[in-house]
């Protein structure tokens, strides 16, 4: 049994370690001072450029979406253990936001596509923020079903404690719960936007891709996901081989992602 | 068993709280309340009906705690003790599905009355939990001052109140050095002294006690319980305990449950040296329970 439950293990690390293998492969010889510090310019012949836009698109549409998706969904993860944990409307809510985890990616894509994109709503078509949204509604169920378990191991005698003290229950909510959750809720979200970075369906119709680079978010944005998916295509095998020196960014980037989730949790003590 | 005459001062302040209008929280005056003028407080239990969602767990019960006296809650397990004392400052509601019916009065406040702030009823009782229940991201000086800080009373010397809730229940001369260490690295027995300070600091009438003991060590048990004679100076205090012998050392009035019911209260002397019922006498000989 010990020996067939190893094989399987083995068995499936082997896709793994070759999907890291071919990354570091064929990513590193893409990687170079001007991988970072240009931008693609989409020339037929000579220099296609680096992923300056991609790596920095990916961070402002990632960020706005974290912006969005963490505080709300830290809110309802509250919502649903100090006010409603087992009340109708509370198991209505768990309920969808289960729905949600299931959803497919580029259905959020599509939603903004028609709701957003096609009605130009903010004066532009595509744009980045509207990526955003795609991935903030993808994180949102992510971010509160992991707030939701954390919040629940902190121990209700901290709240009958503090409750007792003749403290009000947001207070407690801001001053107990909050602070002892922290470290889980921090790792929770990280895990939810190391999710969303790696996603190409929410940007592929939404924000749309583009060469330069911006700061605009109400612009077209190039992004490290969209970046690949458009490079692959290519016939040149330069560009082809940016396409791999993105993604090997982009894992890193997610990698780097993980790694501090782990520090930080690492570092809570929960009593 | 008739009830003492109990100043109604505290009553009246409450009822004017516009008095000193500091925070717009703070309904009860705290700052008038706090002020000791020697009088102490008593609690009425009356016709108490406890349930959780259909389960009655408490079946009529009156109780008297006497001012400045220990009050002791005994009884097997399951008998409702808890409960009771958990009524006394409205933290039986806290739970889904419970709900209590009657009467709990603090001197002439009906803590129960319909315009009554339930965050002010805990104020004025305050409660040390079975387990020690440190704020585990909080320092030992946090621990204390959080009663202050989460009822968002301002005080200008809270650094004084810290102190002085410490050197109260004697955990000032061990702790002092440390003030800013997290407070979960006590010892158990620390820890719940550091409930109790936590628990005093917010200047409560009365301070209830679910088994603050039966976590505890027998050297911490015991300064926990010296600790509650001499709190009982200043407040009164109702303890739950599983230990009879505790019961005898430290209450002044023992009560013995059963089953969501109230047996008897008297002196503790005669409780267990002479009791009225049956039950009783069968219980604190040890023949059940």
């Amino acid at each position: 049994m010990r020996g067939l439950l190893l094989v399987g293990t083995l068995i499936a690390l082997i896709p793994l370690l070759l999907v890291i293998y071919y990354l570091l492969h064929k990513g590193l010889g893409a990687l170079s001072g001007s991988f970072f510090s240009s931008d693609p310019n989409g020339n037929f012949f000579g220099d296609p450029g680096g992923t300056r836009s991609a790596i920095f698109g990916t961070l402002e549409i990632v960020g706005l979406a974290t912006l969005i998706s963490v505080p709300i969904g830290i809110g309802v993860a509250l919502y649903l253990t100090e006010y409603g944990r087992d009340s109708r409307f509370g198991n209505a809510i768990r309920y969808f936001v289960d729905v949600m985890t299931g959803v497919p990616s580029i259905v959020f894509g599509l939603f903004i596509y028609i709701s957003l994109v096609l009605g130009h709503v903010g004066g532009s078509g595509f744009a980045g923020w509207k990526g955003s949204i795609a991935l903030a509604l993808l994180m949102l169920p992510i971010v509160t079903r992991s707030a939701e378990v954390v919040l629940l191991l902190v121990p209700d005698s901290l709240r009958e404690a503090a409750l007792a003290l003749g403290a009000p229950r947001w207070r407690v909510v801001m001053r107990v719960v909050l602070p002892t959750a922290t470290p889980g809720l921090v790792t929770g979200s990280l895990l939810a936007v190391a999710r969303g970075m790696g996603e190409t369906a929410p940007l592929l119709f939404t924000t749309a891709g583009a060469f330069a680079l911006t700061g605009s978010l109400n612009a077209q944005m190039n992004a490290l996901p969209l970046q690949i998916y458009n490079d692959i295509l290519s016939p040149r095998s330069v560009v082809i081989q940016r396409a791999w020196g993105a993604a090997l960014t982009l894992v890193a980037l997610v990698l780097i992602l993980n790694l501090i989730a782990r520090l930080v949790s690492r570092r809570s003590r929960m009593a | 068993m008739i009830p003492p005459e109990t100043t109604s001062k505290e009553t009246t302040d409450m009822s004017s709280a516009g008095g000193q209008p500091e925070q717009a929280e703070a309904a009860p005056d705290l700052a008038a309340l706090g002020i000791r003028d020697g009088a102490g407080h008593a609690v009425h239990v009356k016709d108490l009906h406890a349930y959780y969602g259909q389960l009655h767990s408490i079946k009529g019960i009156n109780l008297e705690c006497r001012a400045n006296q220990v009050t002791a809650l005994i009884g097997p397990s399951g008998s409702g003790k808890s409960t009771v004392i958990r009524c006394i400052n409205r933290m039986h509601e806290e739970i889904p599905g419970a709900r209590a019916e009657g009467s709990v009065t603090l001197d002439d406040l009906d803590v129960y009355g319909a315009g009554v702030d339930v965050t002010a009823v805990r104020r004025l009782i305050g409660m040390v939990f079975q387990k020690p229940n440190p704020f585990p991201t909080m320092s030992i000086f946090d621990n204390v001052a959080a009663g202050l800080k989460l009822t968002g009373t301002r005080s200008d010397n809270l650094r004084e109140r810290v102190h002085k809730s410490l050197r109260a229940v004697g955990l000032w001369n061990e702790v002092k050095n440390r003030l800013n260490e997290p407070g979960i690295g006590l010892s158990g027995g620390q820890q719940q002294r550091l409930c109790i300070a936590r628990a005093v600091a917010v200047e409560p009438e009365v301070i209830l006690m679910d088994e603050p003991a039966s976590a505890l060590d027998p050297i911490s048990t015991l300064k926990v319980e010296e600790l509650i004679d001499e709190l009982k100076d200043r407040y009164t205090i109702v303890i739950v305990t599983h230990n009879m012998q505790q019961a005898a050392r430290v209450a002044n009035s023992t009560a013995f449950m059963l089953d969501g019911e109230l047996i008897e209260h008297g002196p503790t002397n005669d409780i267990f040296t002479n009791p009225k019922d049956e039950r009783t006498e069968r219980y604190v000989t040890g023949k059940f329970g």
